[in-house]
């Protein structure tokens, strides 16, 4: 096998994890938030509605939050099984970020869930409502971390030579890189949408079955009012990202407008085949200068082509179709939000229709946000880091054979996890708050009478 | 006197390690004990690693991104040397990791699956981890004979969980259960005692650095304390599980507190034989070790949050303390 085919095998196995990856969190950071409001209601009005609902959410939150953490000690070692090239270049940058996230959100998180998910009981309401806090607060910095690292590696900044070596000069700037700020938000926005549409969709599903279920209405209105809120806002700051990778990533910007020579008036397309062989698009259904008008808000403004930046140019296709997907995807979501949310304020419900289509679009988070990454992740390429690192020069030495062995068994085992985790949060969610009471609770053989199953 | 920062952070990788091995180690060991017990004996079982299992693996996570902070050479080098069981391991702790959830929540056989791949994934995990490290002691030496020899430390490091496992058990459980742990921790003691005898016997044939440094007269003599304090703590292990199981006055906690010194002493005299290797005969920890201004900036935020996080771990434990029921996992 050659190099090349082994370089793509690593960075599909890499690809895969980091997709599989950030399905959860992007659910789970921001239902951390939802989560310490369910609670929060449940602390001022002792409604057992609210409380029947913070424990139902709660199932979600805590299987979304497992898938998040199994996926995510993945990454920690494959950062050194398939990119040790990436350490060795730019660890003294990479490598603290990583450890500050460790340090400040994981064991924040993950010793607070313990205390959230179980210790209800055994705490006063104060700590227990303080846990779901502290358990949201560490998602979030997690994030935080995550994405300086991300938005270094796309904009570096802040970083200098000694004696060969790539060191941080200042802090600061490596942090709050030029493209940091818009990531970051664009990002947590990203997860408010998700885990609304999915609080929205879920509830949904649960009124399709039990129209009668006024938990259920609460958490539909929660999810589609956040969502609406949020869905404009996002299309705000997303236009404001696109506007600085403009500046510091004009390659990305050319692949994702699929254009492939430097010209003044610049057109929009709205759909065609990129072909990377003729360089050229086919089929190309154009407004002619569209891009120049919305990217540099002046119809004749010149935009740099992939030619301007060739050799070291990201692939045009992939790059165009993900941006299409998520600009789409998101379209969607903002309209369904505002319908319902009109629906919602004129007459207090929605009807059969629309919850359907809440109901389907459960998990239209993901695709937006999955698309998302791949824009800016493919579109970074052929640099790892940008202008710094090439991707090439940071792969492993794995053989083809151990890439190909253990790339099945991630997809074996990915599958598995996947398939169950939608399963149960289907029946989670069309069992409402009820759902998981009928399992039977074990007790007699380990001491007899139990509180905490009671409770449970 | 600046501090060395190589050895500031060999030790707290180490320390970090340790303490995964321990606190991992337990919940390991009660996955890989739930094909002894019955259903309702694995609820109380699931029950009494819940609230932790998670804060526990995190500290994999650190001792990793040490590795990979600190010592960003090695790094690339001991985990691309170990990519099959790493893979094997991560696929382990990921089947066991959702298992904790989907084995209660999943219906009918599906059930039944994730009960099953939560004792075959602890199980998987953990013999990847002893692999890996028979891998590293002998520095990726290729050939049977070493393959051979990480996969008895494979057996001894899942005995080693499997008593850690048991003690856990011992002092979490109530009843029948706490009596067939007792069982299981002598079971599992004997399994240790065996793996250990083995290794440490095969580990000098296996390894020069580690023959040269043991057998070097007169410091072996002083170094025999190691193993000598290892034998005192297995016999009190085994005798303080002997008072509980005649109902004699003993604490609870005293068959885990004896299973950690295992660990500890083990570990110990791993150090020992390593230092300062980071692989094994070939990078030693300064010529591994990151800039300095890396290394600078992780200690001191390192040293600013240790404290909280020891601080809130500890407050979780004494939340849980107590016996383990089954309903606790119903969150």
């Amino acid at each position: 096998m050659g190099g090349e085919d082994v370089l793509l095998l690593a960075r599909a196995q890499f690809g895969l994890n980091i997709a599989f990856h950030i399905l959860f969190p992007s659910i789970t950071i921001a239902l951390a938030w939802f989560l310490v409001y369910f609670r929060v209601r449940y602390q001022r009005t002792r409604d057992a509605a609210w409380l029947a609902t913070y424990r139902l959410w709660t199932k979600v939150f805590a299987l979304s939050f497992a898938m998040g953490v199994v996926s995510g000690i993945v990454m920690s070692f494959q950062f050194g099984t398939n990119w040790p090239g990436f350490m060795n270049a730019v660890g003294n940058v990479a490598g603290p970020l990583l450890a500050y996230e460790v340090l400040t959100a994981f064991f924040l998180e993950a010793t607070f869930l313990g205390i959230m998910l179980f210790g209800m009981e055994r705490v006063s309401g104060r700590v227990h409502v303080l846990s779901a806090v502290m358990v949201a607060l560490g998602t979030s910095l997690s994030a935080f971390w995550i994405l300086a690292l991300n938005s270094w590696m796309q904009t570096p900044a802040g970083h200098r030579l000694v004696d060969g070596q790539l060191v941080a000069g200042d802090w600061l700037q490596v942090i709050f890189n030029p493209s940091f700020p818009y990531r970051f938000v664009h990002m947590m926005l990203a997860s408010g949408l998700t885990a609304s549409f999915l609080v929205a969709g879920l509830s949904a599903w649960r009124l399709l079955r039990a129209r009668e279920d006024e938990g259920a209405w609460w958490t539909l209105r929660a999810g589609v009012l956040v969502a609406a809120v949020l869905a404009p806002a996002q299309i705000a700051v997303g236009d404001l990202h696109g506007l600085n990778t403009l500046e510091h990533q004009p390659a990305k910007i050319a692949a994702i407008e699929a254009l492939w020579k430097t010209q003044r008036g610049a057109p929009l397309v709205l759909f065609a085949l990129p072909n990377e062989r003729t360089r050229s698009n086919d089929f190309a259904i154009e407004i002619p200068k569209g891009a120049s008008l919305v990217l540099r808000h002046d119809p004749d403004a010149e935009l740099r082509g992939i030619e301007a930046f060739a050799p070291d140019a990201p692939p045009v296709a992939p790059v165009f179709w993900s941006f299409r997907a998520m600009v789409g995807t998101g379209l969607a979501m903002l309209a369904l939000a505002w319908i319902g949310a009109w629906r919602l304020r004129r007459a207090g419900r929605v009807g059969r229709g629309l919850l359907w289509a809440f109901a389907a679009m459960s998990f239209s988070g993901w695709v937006a946000t999955l698309a998302g990454w791949m824009v800016t992740e493919i579109g970074r390429q052929p640099w790892l880091v940008q202008g710094v690192l090439r991707t090439a020069d940071a792969a492993g030495a794995a053989s083809g054979a151990e890439l190909g062995a253990s790339l099945t068994g991630y997809l074996l085992a990915y599958g598995l996890m996947l398939v169950a985790y939608m399963v149960v949060l289907t029946h989670l969610a069309g069992g409402g708050t009820q759902a998981g009471r009928g399992t039977p609770v074990a007790g007699p053989d380990c001491g007899g009478e139990s509180r905490e199953a009671a409770a449970a | 006197m600046s501090p060395d920062l190589p050895v500031v952070f060999a030790a707290l990788m180490g320390a970090a390690m340790l303490a995964y091995v321990v606190l991992d180690g337990y919940d390991l060991g009660v996955g890989m004990l739930m094909p002894a017990a019955t259903r309702a004996e694995q609820d109380v079982m699931v029950a009494s690693i819940g609230p932790f299992w998670d804060a526990n693996e995190t500290w994999l996570v650190l001792g990793v991104g040490l590795l990979l902070v600190a010592f960003p050479r090695a790094h690339g080098v001991v985990l691309g040397a170990l990519y099959l069981p790493v893979a094997a391991m991560l696929i382990g702790l990921m089947l066991r990791g959702v298992a904790f959830e989907l084995r209660l929540k999943a219906q009918g056989w599906h059930a039944e699956l994730w009960n099953w791949l939560f004792w075959a994934g602890s199980f998987l995990a953990s013999a990847a981890q002893g692999y890996m490290l028979g891998r590293y002691i002998t520095g990726f030496a290729p050939g049977v004979g070493y393959a051979l020899f990480a996969l008895l430390v494979a057996g001894g490091v899942c005995g080693g969980y499997v008593l850690l496992g048991a003690t856990w058990l011992v002092a979490r459980a109530e009843g029948e259960l706490q009596a067939k742990a007792l069982g299981w921790a002598r079971w599992g003691l004997a399994w240790v005692a065996l793996g250990v005898a083995l290794v440490s016997l095969a580990s000098p044939l296996a390894s020069e650095t580690v023959y040269a440094r043991w057998f070097d007269f007169p410091r072996t003599v002083a170094l025999m304390l190691l193993p000598a304090a290892s034998i005192v703590a297995g016999w009190w292990v085994w005798a303080s599980s002997g008072r509980l199981r005649r109902a004699q006055r003993a604490s609870e906690w005293a068959p885990f507190a004896g299973a950690v010194a295992i660990f500890v002493l083990a570990f110990a005299g791993l150090a020992y034989s390593l230092f300062p290797w980071v692989v094994v005969d070939r990078m030693t920890i300064w010529q591994a070790a990151a800039h300095p201004s890396a290394l600078k900036v992780v200690l001191a935020g390192a040293l600013v949050v240790l404290p909280f996080l020891v601080g809130y771990t500890v407050f979780a434990y004494r939340v849980f303390r107590g016996k383990a029921r089954a309903g606790l996992y119903e969150h």
